[in-house]
């Protein structure tokens, strides 16, 4: 056996979110201890440009589920002009069924988004920064307020911070249960009081935003990881990961595991040794694994045989006709019936429809029912083929993703257990021919 | 949003007259100042649900409308964002609501389990209100504890972990008046 240090095993000083499995204080004297708010300063004496430069030169992409590289979403905020403030809004409408790691994050880490929040809002010309914060995270999003208010006595938020002359300030904003709200410019909507309903793109937030001012918004472990990256270096940030997927990523690993959490581990990680290292292994042992999906609900699910060896970052997951998501790893194993998940997740999606554009208010519920009675085994084998045909005609046809989002899963059960669905149908059938006859 | 096509807001029959106490004056005051002067109407969240617990944990017409005018907006706006999101009721509901979470990584981990379980123990067969109308519970879409699943929400609390026993336990506490226990971390 060798004794090599396991290269997928982050030491605590590779982490982002060193206490993020909460043994540690939360507070603001322990995050400092563990390096926090060192080198704020001169960081904020640094022109944008350059944070924005070195951002590029990372790689860094965003963890909300797009990968849109960091420092070129960064790099398109106009320069304050003195009449319209810019913003920097925190997206932690946290609802991608299987993701969690906000949740850990704020309960657990919070400082870390404190911190990037402030540097962020020097970059990005802005003194007001709002985090929206799911509604039902109550525990969570008081806890950040306690993070806000203890960073405010220690003089790192508010007027003049740390004698720079800055202003910076943050503001929580609780939501109140919608997952579109997740979508950047439904996001807006709310916390501009409306109903969570997206915008049509372009104009883009970076022009036209919070209202109407340039905004960017970014995912909590996105903003959390710019201190670290920029006070330790681009050569240490890509070290862990191929090229374009360099870093580490928080990856929420639920279902059949034995010890599911929220684990920090380098960007492309085997999926199996993500499952066996840190989250304790399929329940029942790897051969007992059924399925995966690999980055929240609505990326398509990859069978057994896929995750024998599948790399777990953008380019990969993307190779496989699938995506990294949100991270959120959601295991089943022989005991789960896959086709009943699936058609839960249909039925979320049918939920949580914002009810704007018609392909998606109508055409969710469609696919839903459908999938409702062929995962029973209800219909024949070539309306098989007609909900694959009718999720085609929702993907691509509405203003945000949401649809797209919805439609893809259903896809990835169509193209990995068609046989389980038509076995289902030709026994249903069998039956009610013995009984009709 | 998943009641907006079925709600209708009973705009009549309520002329009951609502007014906050000096208490949630102090907190509209604290929510409106988050945000520019001019865009009171990003405080309508926090504020429907400020009048949601401050009153019967619903909202009726009339307290929408005490919101409206609080914020100074229309009311067909107020009613949308009551409408839209999950959070908030336009009907009555129990004295305390228990939201299960039934989506992938619960019900993985057996939800529906848990679910039955609670729903038996406050006399139900499927998701709704108690007779006594002390309990209402409501199968609810990700919480966002996937990795502590099962899991359900009493009142602003997650409860993880759960088993049916466990989640069971934690109603009989409600039910006796007690406090439900084991909170989240
Ligand atoms: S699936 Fe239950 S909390 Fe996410």
């Amino acid at each position: 056996m060798s004794k090599k240090k396991n290269p997928y095993i982050l030491a605590d000083a590779d982490k982002c979110f060193p206490n993020l499995d909460g043994k540690g204080d939360w507070r603001l004297e322990a995050y400092r201890k563990r390096g926090g708010y060192e080198g704020l300063k001169e960081i904020l004496q640094t022109e944008p440009a350059a944070i924005i430069d070195k951002l590029k030169a990372s790689s860094h992409r965003g963890r909300g589920g797009a990968g849109f590289p960091t420092g070129l979403k960064w790099s398109f905020m106009p320069k304050p002009d003195g009449i319209k403030p810019n913003y920097l809004v925190v997206n932690s409408d946290e609802s991608e069924p299987g993701t969690c790691k906000d949740r850990d994050i704020l309960l657990n880490d919070p400082h870390t988004l404190v911190e990037g929040i402030i540097i962020g809002c020097h970059t990005l010309g802005a003194k007001a920064s709002y985090v929206y914060v799911r509604g039902e995270y109550v525990d969570e999003a008081d806890q950040l307020e306690r993070a806000i208010e203890e960073a405010h006595n220690f003089g790192y938020l508010g007027e003049d911070v740390l004698g720079t002359g800055k202003t910076f300030n943050i503001y929580v904003h609780r939501g109140a249960g919608a997952y579109i709200c997740g979508e950047e410019t439904a996001l807006l909507e709310s916390l501009e009081g409306k109903k969570g309903q997206p915008r049509l793109k372009p104009p883009f937030p970076a022009g036209y935003g919070l209202y109407g001012c340039p905004t960017t918004i970014n995912n909590v472990e996105t903003v959390a990881q710019v201190p670290p990256i920029l006070k330790k270096g681009v050569e240490w940030w890509t070290q862990f990961g191929r090229p374009n997927n360099h870093g580490t990523k928080i990856f929420s690993v639920s279902g059949m595991v034995n010890k599911p959490g929220n684990y920090e581990a380098p960007m492309s990680i085997p999926l199996k040794v993500l499952i066996d290292e840190y989250a304790g292994g399929v329940v029942g042992g790897w051969d007992n694994l059924l399925a995966v999906i690999p980055g929240g609900s609505s990326t398509p699910i990859l069978s057994a045989e896929q995750c024998q060896d599948m790399l777990m970052d953008f380019d990969a997951l993307r190779g496989a006709g699938t995506g990294l998501g949100t991270a959120a790893v959601i295991v089943m194993n022989k005991d789960t019936d896959v086709l009943k998940v699936m058609t839960r997740i249909s039925k979320f999606y049918k939920h949580e429809s914002c009810g704007q554009c018609t392909p998606c208010r109508e055409g969710v519920g469609w696919v839903w029912r459908m999938m409702e009675r062929l995962s029973n085994g209800e219909g024949t084998i070539d309306e098989l083929d007609q909900l694959e045909n009718v999720t085609r005609r929702i993907e691509g046809h509405t203003i945000c993703a949401f649809a797209d989002g919805a439609m893809w899963p259903v896809q990835g059960t169509l193209k990995h257990f068609r046989p389980l669905f038509e076995q289902r149908i030709k026994a249903r059938n069998k039956t009610k021919v013995r009984k009709g006859a | 949003m998943s009641r907006s096509a079925a709600v209708n807001v009973k705009i009549d029959h309520d002329d009951k007259v609502y007014a906050w106490s000096d208490a949630a004056k102090a907190k509209i005051e604290a929510q409106i100042k988050k945000y520019p002067p001019e865009r009171k109407a990003s405080a309508v969240i926090p504020l429907l649900k400020l009048a949601q617990d401050e009153f019967d944990g619903w909202l009726p017409v009339g307290l929408m409308n005490l919101v409206a005018d609080t914020l100074e907006m229309p009311k067909i706006r107020v009613y949308e964002v009551a409408t839209f999101y999950d959070m908030f009721y336009t009907e009555p509901v129990g004295k305390h609501v228990v939201r299960v979470c039934t989506n992938v990584s619960c019900m993985i981990r057996g939800a529906e389990k848990v679910i039955e379980a609670v729903q038996k123990e406050v006399g139900l067969d499927k998701p709704g209100t108690s007779a006594d109308g002390l309990i209402t519970v409501e199968s609810f879409e990700c919480l966002g504890a996937c990795c502590e699943a099962p899991m359900m929400m009493v009142g602003e609390h997650y409860h993880v972990n759960l088993t049916p026993e466990r989640a069971v336990g934690i109603v009989k506490n409600i039910k006796a008046g007690k406090a439900p226990v084991e909170p989240s971390k």
